[in-house]
């Protein structure tokens, strides 16, 4: 089959175009359209880190709502107890989810394959079954954010006097800002991790465990890795979604359908184990449920049909099935063969 | 510190979760499948029994009792035109195939039968109790107990004395040379699913009798049922009894020192348990 590789600036160059036309949707998009936007920014975020986690480290979860949940009261507990900054408490939810990753990385590490996903879900259940307990953050009924707290948000008031809007609005402004740079931040590093040493052990662990291990790669360290960096990233994510939705109880914050389900879903069908992959994923998704938010339930139903038939027909998802029939790539992680010795070379 | 009666509601509880995760063990004990459609297929087997109690106006357990081959055919169905597809060395597929399944069963069961409590009625039989001595049990949560035995009893005579069950057996720890006997692995996972959803739809029956049931319930479910298997070990099915009964014991015994923390407790118990014994209590085969 003829590869026909895109010189490395190309695609660098495509990103930074849409990352900037993404970046200029809230001087001329309708407030709804930068809300909207923000969620499926979020559930990128969400993607990208579980496809680290199952497409690249081989470690499936459904246990990641818990760090969703970890980092969104984590921001909860640093307004309403310390009287921190909402942002502080986004970058402190980030911190804790990691930090709590620790623990649950020691009782999941210890299974392997089908028990590890049940272990991270009891983790999940745990987490949110604690924070139930938690009288002060409103215990299993939940609590919401003071009000004003995210009129006096960092950078809410320069973005209003900027564009002259409503303090709600420069705040739903802020957050998609934020939102979009912790896409493109998390998007250049996997790519950056993916492409070093570290992300080769770990693409060859994934390809041949056996293999990997006698040349020297040490899985359970790279794994344990990601599961961190990862659980930091979805953590960061949880307190950010949480600024906007102003509301926390224990059943939303560690929703399984929402920060894990759709989550799965949107990796699966634009292909795991791609970089590109969850952008065409949450494309798709956003699509099917502008499509069919009139049905209800129907959604849900065509969105898992969709997921099976992903499963059973093209197991590398929209991307993977695009990219091998085309030879075309975005973000390659391939390297290039090293130039044989100059003294070999006729 | 605990009541004698705590004890002994736990161990019946156990007996519901052991029903839960009866079917489950099985299907994982031979081909190592995750399910995470098993709590949504009791649901299911549930509005089945509902449905056919509704038309004919039976009782649940005789309509349970007409249940048991349709969910059979209905994992049959399954297992062969689905799930066989994607078996295989990478776990990915079939776990992500079966949540489809869990989303896809659960959101139509919401569209065909609102998000409504339901509940099966048994008639005189659920207000029923004996008395042993101090304790008071109720008719239903001991004879669920009972079922659950009968059911691990019934599936460890068909695993160790049955053709059929050799073929299980010798599936579930090399499935290439046992298809050099002559066996063909895709029909005998068929067989076990067909029977795993038969043990559903048991499940069903007690779960819809016990408390109210809505679509939404089955992933909970699901969960108890899952620690039980993997506290009692992969493939030993005394094993996942004796897992239905150690999450039954924590949760009533949490429930008895806080309300709250009956779910919290067993979960607990499923970590500490694990932290000890990474495969589980008795495991039989080897992951």
């Amino acid at each position: 089959m003829m590869k026909t590789t895109f010189p490395a600036y190309r695609p660098l160059a495509l990103a930074v175009l849409a990352a900037a036309a993404l970046a200029l949707v809230p001087l001329i998009g309708p407030r709804a359209v930068v809300q909207d936007l923000f969620g499926i920014l979020c559930l990128l975020v969400l993607a990208l880190n579980w496809n680290m986690l199952a497409g690249f480290a081989g470690l499936v979860s459904v246990g990641q709502q818990a760090f969703v949940g970890i980092g969104a009261y984590a921001m909860f507990a640093a307004v309403i107890l310390f009287g921190l900054d909402p942002l502080a408490g986004v970058l402190l939810g980030g911190l804790v989810a990691m930090a709590l990753a620790v623990p649950v990385a020691c009782f999941v590490f210890r299974l392997n394959g089908a028990y590890f996903a049940i272990g991270t879900w009891v983790a999940a259940e745990i987490a949110r079954l604690g924070l139930g307990q938690w009288k002060a953050l409103g215990g299993g009924t939940g609590t919401s954010l003071p009000k004003g707290t995210t009129r006096d948000m960092l950078g809410v008031g320069p973005v209003k006097e900027w564009l002259g809007v409503s303090s709600a609005a420069a705040s739903d402004i802020v957050l998609y800002w934020l939102a979009l740079g912790l896409v493109l931040v998390t998007l250049g590093m996997s790519w950056a991790f993916l492409r070093s040493r570290m992300g080769l052990g770990l693409q060859a662990i994934r390809d041949n465990a056996m293999a990997a291990r006698s040349v020297g790669v040490d899985p359970v360290r790279l794994k344990a890795l990601v599961f961190l960096l990862t659980a930091f990233g979805t953590g960061l994510c949880g307190g950010l979604l949480f600024i906007q939705i102003t509301r926390i109880t224990p059943d939303a914050a560690f929703s399984l359908l929402d920060w894990t389900a759709f989550v799965l879903f949107v990796v699966v069908i634009g292909g795991i184990g791609t970089l590109p992959g969850p952008i065409v994923g949450v494309v798709v998704f956003y699509a099917l449920e502008r499509l069919l938010s009139d049905y209800g339930s129907a959604y849900l139903i065509v969105l898992g049909l969709f997921g099976i038939a992903v499963m059973l027909f093209a197991r590398r998802g929209i991307w993977g099935s695009l990219s091998g029939r085309t030879g075309l790539e975005l973000l390659p992680l391939g390297h290039r063969a090293p130039d044989p010795a100059p003294a070999l070379r006729p | 510190m605990f009541s004698l009666d705590t004890i002994v509601q736990g161990l019946l509880l156990g007996g519901l979760y052991a029903l839960f995760a009866a079917g489950l063990s099985l299907v994982f004990g031979i081909m190592r499948l995750v399910n995470l459609a098993h709590g949504d297929l009791i649901v299911l087997g549930a509005y089945l029994i509902l449905g056919l109690g509704t038309v004919t106006g039976m009782n649940p357990f005789v309509a349970a009792l007409i249940a048991m081959p349709l969910m059979f055919g209905l994992g049959w169905l399954l297992q062969t035109r689905l799930l066989n597809r994607v078996l295989g060395e990478d776990i990915l597929p079939p776990l992500l195939v079966t949540f489809g399944l869990s989303v896809v069963i659960q959101n139509g069961l919401l569209a065909a039968f609102t998000a409504d409590s339901r509940k099966l009625a048994a008639g005189p039989v659920e207000s029923a109790s004996v008395a042993i001595g101090p304790v008071h049990m109720g008719v239903m949560p001991v004879l669920t107990l009972a079922t659950a035995v009968a059911v691990i009893l019934g599936l460890n005579l068909l695993f160790y004395r049955t053709a059929l069950g050799r073929a299980f057996r010798a599936t579930s720890d090399d499935a290439v040379t046992a298809q050099l006997m002559g066996i063909r692995p895709q029909r005998i996972f068929a067989m076990a699913t067909g029977i795993a959803l038969v043990v559903a739809a048991i499940a069903a029956l007690y779960l819809g009798t016990r408390a109210n049931f809505d679509p939404s319930i089955g992933p909970a479910r699901l969960l108890y049922a899952f620690e039980a298997v993997i506290i009692g070990g992969l493939g030993s099915l005394w094993g996942t009894l004796a897992g239905g009964v150690v999450i039954g014991l924590a949760q009533t015994m949490g429930a008895a020192v806080n309300p709250e923390w009956q779910i919290l407790a067993g979960h607990v118990a499923f970590v500490l348990i694990l932290m000890v014994r990474p495969r589980g209590l008795f495991p039989r085969a080897i992951d």
